[in-house]
């Protein structure tokens, strides 16, 4: 009798927790104040996008996209914690909470913004996908590839592009999938396949990684498009605006030639766009729920997006990406910020 | 009525009092809380995902998957469903689990009665293995055989090339793949009917030994005629069988069958790893076998080889086939480490791929779980059923 009356009571118990309400209902941004910190996920290492130095700092383009977020709220661009997440974590790690923010070069797709709960708060990077291979083998254009072995990272959208293209195309492949980008290199310099497909701005980083980087090139064809942004949870839209705004600010900043070395000076400024855009003039920030300098400390503390692009991926970089479409459209790109306003 | 015939039992208690009562009213609390709670664990994260606009539901199996399988046993191509990547995944787990059971059966056995060796040398080179390889976790041995042996391996166009036929190179085993021709039937008949011919053989063998004490050479003559048979078929038909070989064609060989090094890298290791336990058992399996039992034996005048086979291994697989069981258990478990090599079982493919692009966790766990779980209940079952066959029969 003892027994039976001991479970039931556990039962009971156990119910009890279970039938705790899942959902909080704080906002996020309320949450990442309380905490003091924002949490961000980010890749486990890809040069030039995230990656940590050999001190533990995180760098690279999609942590400062972060950064700026965090000195926006904070004044404080350190008050970030990072997340390293793999391509096939990410989306649950967001959905779940457990990170406040995914900026991981994660493409923008119509599935992954309809179905996932989730929403693309802008792009910070395009992108799209090539191929390496080695020199040795003599092609020089992806539609010699036809029979070749392909290693790729799992979970990724390069996954179904590569299928796509080589449909089209009326050719066939050998998908070697792994894990982790740093695999796919392995497997591509054990031999294992012929060519290694990614975004092209990750194979320019994979590259690097190689013994001998030389003996690799990358093809000239693009085959896909590959918006890379932030992404926040969906049903809070004052997350997903701060999210998109700061981003956007950053790119409007650099169209008004503010940056981080010259953003006190400007603070003075008679430009009506950029006292609006550093907080001098009218409530932005208060309509976001931050502080209305929020655009100030972003830029201050992080930088427009131009020097975010050549501190961290840009022609002085390893990587030596050139701007491509990735200028502003003034300069022949496609980025194009809505005005603050 | 009867004051004087006393019964025995304390007269009937108040309801709740009554133990039979009350331990059906808690037994039914219980159950009723187990439903209620499991109820609400899935009622609360349905509403919530839904509250969060993520997609819930299984309609995802039947939309187009678009990404391609290195190896499949099943037909696929990117243009099937999700649900068709689910039958991929799982038949390449369920083939290098079962490559890898038979495998590490046969290398475990064998090991085991090398531990028992009166030979110094095999009895410690067997040692040595077994101590070594179950010490090692079994990822970083999949990696081994992975890139060590990948990158030892030469490029396509430098293959190791034997007789023509057989290529070997780091894009894995190429072999000739038999391609059975008009006639063929023939010789598949003359096996089955080789066989049906054994297994009368047999019985007729053993009735013979009971009635008259003589033994028949079976095992021989079995092998024969099984032998025999099919290519004396296969001679009348006319050899009615050609070969794919594989040849060399851009980037890769093309024809013939082909064995991925993911596969072989996957087999090999758990193969090895799995063997070590399973010596370790049919070692303690044998010495269980007391004394006594093969000194009878031998009191009786049975030979070594008889002694063996008749006395100590029956009694030793009742010792072994629990163990055993366990061991398949966690080698059909631990194919799941495929993913790190990139071979496309379950996790791989359905787990991996499938769960990321169509961002349905919670419905693709469940269902690669699910179907782990019947994997290993089936083959407890089965070896159950086994064990029952030889466990000792109580008369």
């Amino acid at each position: 009798m003892n027994n039976t009356k001991s479970i039931a009571v556990g039962a009971a118990l156990l119910c009890g927790v279970l039938a705790a309400p899942f959902t909080s209902a704080a906002t996020t941004l309320e949450s990442v104040k309380e905490k003091g910190h924002l949490q961000c996920g980010v890749t486990s290492g890809l040069p030039g996008f995230s990656q940590p130095d050999d001190k533990g700092n995180w760098t690279g383009i999609d942590v400062d996209t972060c950064r700026a977020v965090a000195a926006a709220i904070f004044g404080d661009a350190q008050a970030v914690e990072f997340t390293p997440l793999t391509a096939k974590e990410r989306f649950t790690a967001l959905q779940s909470g457990e990170i406040d923010m995914l900026s991981r070069n994660t493409t923008w797709t119509l599935t992954r913004d309809a179905s996932l709960g989730l929403n693309f708060a802008g792009v910070n990077y395009y992108d799209g996908q090539g191929f390496l291979i080695n020199k040795g083998i003599g092609v020089d254009d992806a539609t010699q590839l036809d029979g070749a072995t392909v290693c790729i990272q799992s979970g990724t959208t390069t996954e179904l592009n590569l299928s796509d293209y080589f449909r089209a195309k009326g050719m066939e492949y050998k998908p070697i999938v792994f894990d982790t980008s740093e695999q796919t290199v392995q497997g591509f310099s054990a031999g294992r396949c012929d060519v290694l497909t990614s975004d092209r701005s990750q194979l320019a980083a994979l590259r690097s990684k190689l013994s001998n980087p030389d003996s690799a090139k990358i093809l000239p064809n693009t085959i896909s498009k590959e918006p890379l942004g932030p992404v926040v949870r969906q049903g809070d839209d004052q997350w997903f605006n701060i999210v998109k705004w700061v981003l956007s600010v950053q790119i409007n900043a650099e169209e008004m030639g503010v940056t981080s070395a010259n953003a006190d000076e400007m603070l003075k400024s008679d430009n009506p766009g950029i006292a609006r855009l550093l907080g001098t003039d009218g409530d932005m920030g208060a309509k976001l729920g931050l502080p209305d300098d929020f655009g100030y400390q972003a830029i201050k503390l992080v930088g427009n997006y131009g020097e975010m692009y050549d501190r961290n991926v840009g022609p002085d970089t390893p990587l030596g990406l050139d701007r491509g479409v990735n200028a502003l459209w003034t300069d022949g790109g496609v980025l194009y910020a809505p005005p603050v306003r | 009525m009867n004051k004087q015939k006393i019964d025995s039992r304390p007269a009937s208690p108040k309801p709740w009092y009554d133990p039979r009562i009350r331990a059906i009213f808690f037994q039914t609390v219980v159950i009723a809380l187990v439903f209620w709670g499991g109820w609400t664990l899935v009622d609360n994260t349905l509403s919530n995902m839904e509250s969060r606009g993520i997609s819930t539901g299984f309609g995802f199996l039947d939309e187009t998957a678009g990404f391609g399988i290195i190896m499949s046993m099943v037909p696929y191509d990117a243009t099937m469903t999700y649900g068709r990547t689910f039958w991929v995944g799982l038949t390449n787990t369920l083939l290098v689990s079962a490559m890898g059971i038979v495998t590490a059966t046969i290398i475990g056995f064998i090991l085991g009665v090398a531990r028992l060796s009166s030979n110094w040398l095999v009895a410690k080179v067997a040692l040595v293995y077994v101590e070594i390889i179950r010490n090692i976790p079994l990822l970083l041995q999949i990696f081994f055989w992975y890139f060590a042996v990948l990158s030892s391996l030469p490029s396509p166009r430098q293959s190791i090339d034997v007789g023509g036929a057989l290529f070997l190179n780091n894009r894995g085993l190429y072999v000739p793949e038999p391609l059975t021709q008009d006639g063929f039937g023939l010789v598949w008949g003359a096996l089955i009917s080789a066989i049906v011919g054994v297994v009368v053989l047999k019985k007729w063998a053993k009735k013979r030994q009971l009635a008259t004490g003589q033994i028949f050479p079976v095992f021989k003559v079995s092998v024969a005629v099984l032998v025999v048979l099919p290519i004396l078929a296969y001679v009348v038909a006319g050899g009615p069988l050609e070969w794919d070989l594989p040849a060399l064609k851009g980037f890769n060989f093309g024809g013939g069958i082909s064995i991925i090094p993911e596969l072989a890298a996957l087999w090999i290791a758990l193969s090895l790893y799995t063997a070590s336990f399973i010596a370790e058992i049919v070692r303690s399996g044998i010495v269980s076998v007391s004394k006594g039992q093969t000194e009878a034996a031998k009191a009786l005048g049975l030979p070594n080889g008889l002694t063996l086979r008749l006395v100590v291994i029956p009694q030793a697989m009742r010792v072994i086939i629990p163990p055993l069981t366990s061991q398949y258990l966690n080698l059909a478990k631990n194919s799941s480490l495929a993913t790190a090599i990139g071979y496309p079982d379950l996790v791989a493919v359905f787990m991996g791929t499938t769960l990321n692009q169509t961002g349905q966790a919670v419905e693709v766990v469940a269902i690669t779980m699910a179907v782990y779980l019947t994997i290993s209940l089936s083959i407890s079952l089965l070896m159950n059923i086994y064990n029952r066959a030889v466990a000792i029969k109580e008369r």
